[in-house]
């Protein structure tokens, strides 16, 4: 297996920007990543494959992202009111390859959050799809498959 | 002066649900949550599945009776059964899993092998067992099940009335919600699971709870355009709440769509006209592009059935009990069997709009509802008030009792019948 460990330091770099971004809710910044035809998918089923024809906790394009966002900083929600705090970690990441100006990577992903019940905890594996984009990239799927989600959740008020 | 009531000089949990209030102990207490399985859960109909979600031969579903774990089956001859889920032999659970699709249930202890039907078929290295098994006494236990349009329910009291007679005055409604296949057989489209950290009945309320809407649902209102938002504006519209008995009650939000085969003709809302294009290009007549624009947005109604289901708009909201304090919600979405993909996809995409952990609206009532749960430990005595819309009922055409769209008609329907059943006495 050839190694490419400068495209694996830009990844990773460009993930952890996008943890950052998102753990201090400057989600406007966060809609910058993204390219506008991205989507951003929180599945029901981990082996699901056709997200577009299945029910999922979220799946969101440019539009909806902007929705959520609103949703998120509006404070008419009373479940954001509170907001929470959360701390993400990003790790493990991966290369699955890289054609044609897209790159394909997984990572391990935990999110902590601190609300009234406490801490909780979610696990992750997230898959992107990254396209090029000068010297950093854009995001073109979000694919987070929380550990739990084929059980159950808790209802959450951030983006994962 | 009913206020004054204290709970200590009640004697039975019936004696906490007066006409036009709870006890707030109704939520938190684990005796009563205890007596609540046994009492109502195990001795009601209770839903568990839809028949969409057993599609062939071999597919299951489990699920629970209150607490106790069930499989929902299709058998070889397309037969529904529920059986407890519990081996003869010394009592593992035969079936894990949510769902999926088998050719019998092998338990993974001892390798007992049952058939979809429940008999016992296969024992490992039988010479032990010779003149002392037999066979057909330890097949695994059924469970009484009957269905109403595709709705599977069960229940462990082998006397209990008929799943007709059961449903009564929600049976119509039942009717009317089934039409949302958009002229296609109604069909799950898959479930979002989540918990809350608070008692059943406050979800059960919830269900027909229309006052709160424009308050807790502020951003999901802001999220939609005007003329979804009017739609959404029903509290001073003509809507009603009934009490269809047995507990169960019909929230009528949105009169115009009660009935989603009626006034096919009118001007397709702008919200839907990608999704008439769509269809027309697809070769769709135009009256079945209206019928199916109709249907995507689910009815204008919430039916409540007592105690763990509801016809919620356009979804299945299934309510599990897990503790006095902690439930999880199944929300089921729904769309037609056959159906052109692009109607169920936007049923879908609607579906999450709105509900599960991440929708715009479920977040926020979770909070409502965490929040009534930790309220409730305030104070060593206090009431849940039901007495909305009290002073202004009338009759329904049906005969039902009728209050305003946001009256607490329904949940005073659904506390009397858990009254009711909570002043059977225990069996045992
Ligand atoms: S417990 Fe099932 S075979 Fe022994
Ligand atoms: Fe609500």
């Amino acid at each position: 297996m050839k190694l490419d460990t400068q495209l694996l330091a830009d990844v990773t770099a460009f993930l952890n920007i996008e943890a950052d971004i998102l753990d201090n809710k400057d989600y406007l910044q966060w809609l910058e990543l993204w390219l506008e035809s991205g989507l951003y998918i929180v599945p029901v089923d981990h082996n699901a494959t056709d997200y577009a024809n299945s029910l999922n906790v979220a799946y969101d394009d440019h539009e909806m992202r902007i929705l959520r966002i609103e949703r998120l900083t509006s404070g008419y929600a009373v479940s954001t009111q509170l907001s929470e705090k959360t701390v993400r970690t990003t790790s493990r990441f991966r290369i699955l390859d890289d054609v044609d100006g897209l790159v394909r990577v997984r990572c391990a992903y935990s999110l902590y959050e601190n609300n009234k019940n406490g801490i909780r905890c979610y696990p992750a594996n997230l898959q992107f799809k990254l396209v090029r984009d000068g010297d950093s990239f854009k995001i073109a799927e979000k694919i987070v498959k929380i550990m739990n989600s084929s059980q159950y959740l808790t209802t959450v008020s951030y983006l994962f | 002066m009913k206020t004054e009531t204290k709970v200590k000089s009640i004697n039975s949990i019936a004696d906490l649900v007066l006409d036009d209030r709870v006890h707030k102990s109704l939520y938190s207490d684990k005796n009563i949550f205890e007596e609540e399985l046994e009492k109502i859960f195990n001795n009601t109909w209770v839903w568990l599945a839809h028949e969409s979600e057993l599609p062939d031969a071999g597919s299951y579903k489990t699920a629970t009776i209150g607490r106790q774990p069930v499989i929902v089956v299709r058998d070889r001859k397309k037969k529904i059964h529920v059986m407890l889920n519990r081996c003869r032999h010394r009592g593992a659970t035969v079936c894990e899993g949510k769902s999926g699709k088998t050719k019998a249930f092998t338990c993974p202890y001892h390798g007992w092998g049952y058939g979809l039907d429940g008999s016992l078929r296969a024992v490992p290295k039988p010479e032990e067992y010779e003149n002392i098994l037999d066979k057909a006494e330890f097949g695994l236990i059924k469970v009484r099940t009957e269905s109403y349009k595709g709705m599977i329910f069960a229940t462990l009291k082998k006397d209990l009335e008929p799943l007709d007679d059961f449903l009564g005055g929600a049976k119509k409604w039942i009717d009317l919600f089934v039409k949302q296949g958009g002229g296609y057989p109604l069909k799950a489209l898959g479930d979002q699971r989540f918990r809350f950290p608070g008692n059943w009945k406050i979800q059960l309320e919830n269900t027909t709870d229309s006052y709160h809407f424009p308050i807790v649902h502020k951003s999901f209102i802001a999220s939609v355009d005007e003329q979804a938002a009017e739609v959404f504006d029903f509290l001073d519209g003509d809507g009603f709440v009934e009490d269809l008995g047995h507990g169960h009650s019909v929230m009528v939000m949105i009169p115009e769509l009660v009935d989603l085969e009626d006034n096919l003709d009118e001007p397709i809302p702008a919200r839907y006209s990608d999704l008439a294009k769509q269809l027309a290009n697809e070769g769709h007549s135009d009256l079945e592009v209206r019928r199916l624009v109709r249907a995507v947005g689910g009815g204008g109604f919430n039916l409540n059935i007592f105690p763990n289901i509801a016809c919620s708009m356009a979804f299945f909201r299934n309510l599990v009990p897990i503790s006095a304090n902690e439930t999880e919600i199944h929300h089921i979405a729904l769309g037609g069997e056959g159906a052109p993909e692009v109607f169920n996809q936007k049923r879908i995409r609607i579906h999450e709009h709105f509900q599960g952990p991440m929708g715009f609206g479920t977040p926020d009532d979770g909070e409502a509802w965490e929040r009534v749960q930790a309220g409730s430990m305030a104070g060593s005595d206090g009431w849940i008030m039901l007495n909305r819309g009290m002073s202004k009922l009338s009759t329904s055409a049906d005969g039902n009792v009728r209050g305003a769209v946001c009256s607490e008609t329904g949940m005073r329907a659904a506390y009397q019948q858990y009254k009711k059943l909570m002043a059977t006495p225990s069996e045992h």
